[in-house]
């Protein structure tokens, strides 16, 4: 095969077997590889009804046909599971070097089952895979792991691995990759902590190989051009880093505060990205094969916030800064390199501080549930502090670590929870922007803007604008946005691509890259059968239409000030036209005529 | 007027997209392991740093090889290897200082930079000029530039 290996590599950690296993070229072709080639895999082995904590769950580690290629920012693999936050389906996508080493050792993905006795981490080196010990790597942060691990193994290996978040089973655990790029959201470092597995280590001396490489090169180079031209994936994401959204969505009206109790915050230039590339910047970096550079590595040298690493990014700015109500950029800085180095979710941990803030301030909790500390918004030495608290599961921070839909509903109060599938929604106020309130309430992984970036139509114009404030044509947008970001993280593409490439030079590239032929509507509609797979992981899990909503406040109560004042979102003007679109009932279930469209038959 | 190599490890991003145009140039596969050019990178510090063969005039390679198969070239101005010479002995890795030539088990020949025969794809698929392919003696140039840079703004502050 081109661009794919052909290969699959299965671990079972219960009995310590290891086998090879090829990969259908069928299997190939209808799903892609990453998001895809995991939710296929998870459909067929997994009862969507387990425990995500249970040894029956995958662990699937997978790459796309073009990762390991030079198509421009083609970094991109995913991780695949039940989610321990959300109990839905869960992909994780992930930079760095890991998808593209997966595939130079020699395997299109790595799918982990079991559970190991006692802590392992799993040693790829091309043919040769070993299950070791890893008792001496237990409880050590993540690049303390990283940097043991290489030492033990090979200097130049790529290391996925949890912190302690993952290994106390914190709902809020991610996974780190190369110290700095995280596959987080959705629980999945907590599923990884539940097969006692610290890491998974990988050399591949081997190839990724292409069927005609002058037709490749052309397409390559094609692509690289159109996004080197455009003013967020050429320049933009490398000057400032995503952080540069916190003004322009702060500008919208659209950058929630307080948990959601407002959508503008006055300060909220301090923490956006140019203040960022003014203060704390040392230099852009990127994933392999990355032409955008959106990778912040920093600085910080005050004192009480000391250190070095990578981030913040946008999302962990604004969960970590307004949405805790914190203008300090040097804080939110050190709360992200603590949520690195302990495996933690940036956007759950600051969200479900903010939640407790909220909780705080009306009165639900005291000083008695927060050990002494006055959890008040604005607190910034309190969330740092809780960073390391979540982590280690001491005092208050075993309560944050559970997220904040069971935090919330712990005290009584879901209500403060600003979550949709028990999953934390990032920094676009869904009531300025209703599109991307769909998109949260419809998403498969629960509140998530990485499921489909309507912020691209409804506030940045790429590639038209529409009326954030207005519900019309909304639900059709959606669907395209979330079939595209499915095909593109099922491709091994990174979604920032779109700041410059479109459905078309994906297929292009996929197409040169495996010599199968992928129009524009083969890619997407390979985008759309990975949707309606998960739709249908998740209904036989025992979600139900009723689910794809959003919380009260987003639907009841107005924003009180800005450009979007006065505005709630209006899901049920948005939610039976998406139906209706996508194929599916009044209750969410797939038609079987779309499924029949789509190869694809309801799960036993 | 010759050509070198200019590294500049300060704009580099540590994407690897050298050493992918390097393996995909030479044997039109996508191969970290037999790329000519390197990248080191120290995560947590956030900087990488490509190395690669200088090309030298009084090459320790050169010198130590037995059979001539490793060779200076004036016409080109680079350092040459001849695969119908060379008997494997692997002398040339162990007398260059740089690391950067190396014997590739797998094709049994020798990995070494060879500037793509004047056109270096390392050089055209960085993104962020960390690499540039520049006349020797104006090779400084974009350094002294920043330098410069920096004394002009002070200039202009205390005027």
């Amino acid at each position: 095969m081109y661009g794919w290996i052909g290969f699959l590599l299965r671990i079972n950690l219960s009995t310590g077997n290891v086998s090879k296993e090829n990969l259908s070229p069928e299997v190939a072709r209808s799903f892609m590889g990453g998001r895809g080639l995991g939710t296929y895999l998870m459909s067929r082995e997994v009862s969507p009804a387990i425990d995500p904590l249970a040894p029956e769950n995958r662990f699937i580690f997978a790459a796309g046909p073009l990762s390991g290629t030079n198509a421009p920012s083609s970094s991109h693999w995913n991780i695949v599971t039940k989610g321990a936050l959300t109990g839905t389906i869960a992909s994780s996508s992930s930079g760095g070097m890991f998808g593209a080493m997966l595939k130079y050792a020699g395997y299109d993905a790595l799918v982990v089952e079991g559970r190991a006795e006692r802590p392992v981490y799993i040693w790829i080196k091309d043919d040769k895979v070993e299950i070791r010990d890893a008792a001496q790597l237990w409880g050590q942060t993540t690049p303390e792991t990283t940097e043991k691990i290489r030492k033990l193994t090979d200097e130049e290996a790529s290391v996925s691995c949890i912190g302690p978040a993952g290994e106390n089973l914190v709902p809020l655990a991610n996974v780190m990759n190369e110290c700095n790029r995280a596959a987080g959201r959705s629980g999945v470092g907590a599923v990884m902590g539940s097969k006692n597995l610290k890491a998974v280590v990988v050399r591949g001396t081997g190839a990724v190989r292409v069927p005609d490489a002058g037709g490749f090169r052309s397409a390559m180079v094609k692509a690289k051009e159109k996004l080197k031209a455009h003013p967020v994936g050429g320049t933009g994401l490398r000057l400032y880093g995503t952080d540069v959204l916190i003004n322009i969505l702060n500008e919208s009206g659209g950058l929630p505060t307080r948990n959601f109790q407002e959508s503008s915050f006055p300060t909220a230039d301090k923490v956006g990205g140019e203040s960022l590339a003014k203060r704390l910047l040392i230099r852009a970096r990127g994933c392999i094969a990355c032409t955008i550079s959106c990778g912040r590595a920093t600085k910080v040298m005050n004192p009480e916030f000391k250190g070095q690493g990578e981030g913040p990014e946008y999302e962990t700015a604004w969960a970590l800064g307004p949405d805790c109500a914190v203008d300090d950029l040097d804080a939110i800085t050190k709360a992200n390199y603590l949520c690195n180095e302990y495996g933690i979710d940036t956007i759950g941990m600051g969200s479900t501080v903010a939640c407790a803030m909220d909780l705080f301030e009306h009165g639900v909790i005291t000083t008695e549930d927060t050990d002494g500390v006055a959890l008040t918004f604005g607190n910034a030495r309190a969330m740092v502090d809780m960073v390391r608290k979540t982590a280690v599961g001491e005092g208050f921070g075993k309560k944050l670590g559970l997220g904040s839909y069971r935090l919330a509903e712990h005290f009584g109060h879901p209500e403060y929870s600003m979550t949709v599938k028990k999953q934390e929604m990032p920094a676009y106020d869904p009531r300025a922007l209703q599109g991307m309130g769909l998109n949260y309430a419809t998403s498969n992984r629960g509140g998530c803007h990485v499921r489909g970036y309507m912020t691209a139509v409804e506030i940045l114009g790429n590639p038209v604008k529409l009326d954030n404030l207005a519900t019309e044509g909304k639900a059709q947008w959606d669907i395209i946005f979330q079939d595209l970001t499915a095909a593109i993280d099922s491709c091994g593409m990174c979604l920032f691509t779109t700041f410059g490439l479109g459905g078309d030079d994906l297929a292009e590239l996929v197409s040169a890259a495996t010599g199968v032929k992928f129009t524009t509507e083969d890619f997407l509609k390979t985008g759309e059968r990975v949707w309606n797979l998960e739709r249908l992981f998740n209904l036989k899990a025992g979600f139900t239409g009723k689910d794809d909503t959003l919380p009260q406040r987003m639907l009841k109560t107005p924003i009180s000030a800005g450009p979007a004042k006065g505005h709630v979102n209006r899901l049920a003007e948005m939610l039976p036209e998406y139906y209706a679109l996508r194929g599916w009932d009044a209750d969410g279930v797939p038609s079987p005529e779309r499924l029949a469209a789509l190869a694809l038959s309801p799960l036993p | 007027m010759t050509k070198m190599l200019m590294i500049y490890p300060d704009r580099c991003t540590g994407c690897h997209n050298c050493e992918l145009a390097c393996s995909f140039f030479h044997d039109g596969e996508f191969r970290l392991h037999t790329s000519r050019i390197h990248v080191h990178t120290w995560e947590m510090e956030g900087i990488s740093v490509p190395t690669a063969c200088g090309q030298c005039e009084d090459a320790p390679c050169v010198m130590v090889c037995p059979t001539s198969a490793m060779h200076n070239d004036p016409a080109k101005d680079w350092i040459g290897w001849d695969s119908a010479k060379c008997i494997g002995c692997r002398m040339c890795t162990l007398a260059c200082p740089f690391g950067a030539v190396v014997y590739d088990v797998s094709s049994r020949r020798i990995l070494k930079c060879d500037l793509c025969d004047g056109a270096p794809d390392c050089v055209a698929f960085c993104p962020v000029d960390a690499l540039e392919y520049v006349d020797e003696t104006d090779a400084a140039r974009a350094r002294r530039k920043v330098v410069a840079t920096e004394l002009k703004r002070t200039y202009e502050e205390v005027r």
